[in-house]
């Protein structure tokens, strides 16, 4: 007997659905492993974990507002990932789109709210797009690989906004504490429910999550994207304008991470600090992997991402499990879904007869 | 001038030496698995995991060469993982290394916490000492610069000269170097491109962990969170600098110790005039410049990224 891989042409909605769902299942199984060694009940842990995550109010309003940001970075990654353009730098275009956010709508302008938060979201949008056009930029005028130079900006951006906000744009009346001048009232995102954290912010990322959706499904740019992703060469071939739609594609990637940097400075902080993202940008690739790099699938990655980490701070605290264990799950699934995708992409074959092993 | 004086002193050269030594191990590490064909972007977290593992072995009474082992076999355990992803399954290189990153990094912080639940400070053990060669030591100059080190540093400088002879001068390196340039001809010469693949990834990925390990168990005494950051990935830029040719690696790994020992001494000397950040930053504007400048000529392995099934026809 033996076995043989059949390419797929395309996976039917379904089966990305059922992959998806089972990843993040075995992700929860194989941390059953750590759970048990570290001496508690994993279904215990779970129980807790759901619990913080959906059991009032209070804990599903306190995950959407994780998931907002991370619906952004999340479609960011699916944008970049489906025209095969890494962009693993949202970290920084996030920070980057914050700090306009700042700049422009701490007192530089004053507007009204309906006129003063589109101002601070497109300069966080532009701030962060150009952050990701110019590694694009280099990539197609130097060859310069896009992964390490993105990886290593994130760097720069955050040591960047550290001088930054213990320098020129202190706040004087911030106890000495590196933190920025917050945002005027008319720039802050307003709150969807009365004493909750969730904000304004949440309905961007959906907008953001249709939008996107209809650009890659019913637009010449998404056909553009999808062919530029599926074989460059080929796409250059036929006539597609590649590297401008590279560029489009950088723009958007960008845009939308440093609007999750607008939403967080507008909807939670309403100051921007070094410490404003605690790796969003970076989970937002496990987001978009998840969602099977669907624009729609990304908004219930996001939650679910969100929910673990939300409720295992709780379960932490509730059970003494050291809260790694969410960076743990989140981690797992990423790779579940990434052995997933083998699945999406072929259909194993067994057969009786003994035949050479035929590959893709 | 300040400057020139820092660059006459034997401790900055002795600085700028073991700064350079865990991204000799990491760039070795990246320089094997590219060279076969696989970029590995788990480094990051690899580097976290040897850290940590060999610290813990060290700190559970394992001793100091068996803390090397411990980390060598967790960084080899993720690099199979990467492998069994990657060359096996065929996947997307860049997500698994993103994920084996992301894994690697959170298990080490899990299982410290976990280990040692309730310490504020972290607890430290006996690392590695400066060993003195008997008369090399006592050159003037050289001798505290260069053979006042660690073993550690010691085996770094080694691994450049054994890995560049096997990859250069063995069966066994030239079949490595093809399967990341030209796997349908090693498969013609009925070797295997997957345990080629599979093999290379896993003795690099535990050359990485040792770069990790060199960390806690030789310039520092104790694990911390965030101890790593980033020097993984600057050896993966180093890589493309060093043109994926060990001495050039070594050469790599050095101008940035030195270059970061400078800026440390000189930030002591003008912090007042510019923001500490600006040198900070400055390490990673160099490695990105060095990566525009360097690209156009680079010799990438031609299969890098590329997955590889039996019996495939080109």
């Amino acid at each position: 007997m033996s076995f043989r891989l059949e390419p797929r042409a395309d996976a039917p909605v379904s089966l990305k659905i059922t992959v998806s769902l089972l990843a993040a299942l075995a992700a929860l199984l194989l941390v059953a492993i750590p759970v048990s060694l570290a001496g508690r009940s994993p279904l215990e842990a779970y129980l807790l974990i759901v619990q913080g995550a959906f059991g009032s109010m209070f804990a599903f309003s306190e995950t959407l507002n994780r998931a907002t940001p991370l619906i952004l970075t999340g479609l960011a990654a699916v944008v970049a990932f489906r025209a095969k353009l890494w962009n693993i730098g949202a970290e920084g275009q996030l920070y980057i789109g914050a700090l306009a956010a700042v700049l422009v709508g701490s007192g530089l302008l004053h507007l009204p709210p309906a006129l003063m938060i589109p101002t601070v979201m497109i300069a966080g949008f532009v701030a962060g797009g150009l952050m990701m056009v110019v590694p694009a930029i280099l990539k197609q005028r130097f060859g310069a690989d896009e992964v390490v130079i993105t990886l290593l900006l994130n760097f720069v951006v955050i040591l960047f906004i550290q001088m930054l906000v213990e320098g020129p744009l202190r706040d004087p009346l911030s106890m000495g504490w590196p933190q920025s001048v917050a945002l005027i009232d008319a720039a802050d995102y307003p709150k969807l429910l009365p004493r909750m954290r969730v904000h304004f912010g949440l309905i961007v990322g959906l907008a953001a999550a249709i939008v996107l959706w209809v650009i890659v499904r019913k637009t010449v740019l998404g056909f553009e994207i999808r062919a530029v992703g599926e074989n460059r060469a080929a796409a250059r071939f036929a006539g597609i304008p590649v590297n401008a739609t590279m560029l489009k594609v950088a723009l958007i990637s960008g845009g939308l991470a440093g609007l999750a940097g607008v939403g967080e400075v507008a909807g939670v902080k309403g100051y921007l600090s070094a410490d404003l993202s605690p790796g969003f940008g970076y989970t937002g690739i496990v987001v978009a992997m998840l969602a099977g790099l669907s624009p729609i699938g990304a908004v219930f990655a996001a939650v679910f991402v969100a929910a673990v980490f939300v409720g295992a701070d709780s379960m932490s605290r509730a059970t003494g499990i050291s809260s790694y264990l969410a960076d743990l799950v989140v981690a797992l699934s990423l790779l579940s879904v990434l052995v997933g995708s083998f699945f999406l992409r072929f259909r194993v074959r067994y057969e009786k007869t003994v035949k050479p092993v035929a590959g893709a | 001038m300040e400057a020139i004086d820092i660059l006459m002193s034997a401790n900055f050269w002795a600085a700028a030496i073991r700064i350079a030594t865990p991204l000799i191990f990491g760039v070795l590490g990246a320089l094997i698995c590219e060279r076969a064909g696989v970029l590995n972007l788990g480094i990051e977290g690899i580097f976290v995991a040897g850290a940590m593992a060999g610290w813990l072995a060290v700190y559970l009474g394992a001793g100091l060469s068996g803390g090397i082992l411990v980390a060598a076999l967790a960084g080899g355990l993720f690099g199979l993982l990467h492998a069994i992803l990657t060359v096996v399954l065929g996947l997307s290189q860049h997500v698994s290394g993103i994920g084996i990153t992301l894994l690697a990094t959170s298990a080490s912080y899990f299982t410290y916490r976990t280990a040692l639940p309730n310490v504020s400070t972290p607890p430290r053990i006996v690392p590695f000492q400066p060993v003195s060669i008997p008369g090399l030591s006592d050159l003037p100059f050289i001798g505290p610069a260069l053979f006042q080190q660690t073993p550690m540093t010691f085996l770094a400088l080694a691994l450049v000269a054994v890995v560049a002879f096997v990859l250069y001068r063995t069966p066994l390196g030239l079949a490595v170097r093809a399967v990341g340039d030209n796997p349908a001809a090693v498969e013609a010469q009925g070797l295997s491109v997957r345990g080629l693949r599979i093999g290379a990834v896993v003795v690099g990925s535990a050359l990485m962990a040792l770069g990790g390990a060199f960390l806690t168990m030789s310039a520092f005494d104790a694990f911390f969170f965030g101890m790593v950051n980033g020097r993984g990935w600057i050896c993966i830029a180093l890589v493309v600098f060093a043109s994926w040719q060990p001495g050039k690696a070594l050469l790599g790994a050095l101008l940035f110790g030195a270059f970061d020992a400078f800026q440390i001494r000189l930030q002591a000397q003008i912090g007042q005039v510019v923001p500490g950040q600006v040198f900070l930053m400055l390490p990673y504007l160099l490695s990105i410049v060095a990566l525009v400048v360097v690209a156009r000529r680079a010799d990438y392995p031609r299969a890098l990224l590329q997955p590889w099934f039996k019996g495939q026809r080109h």
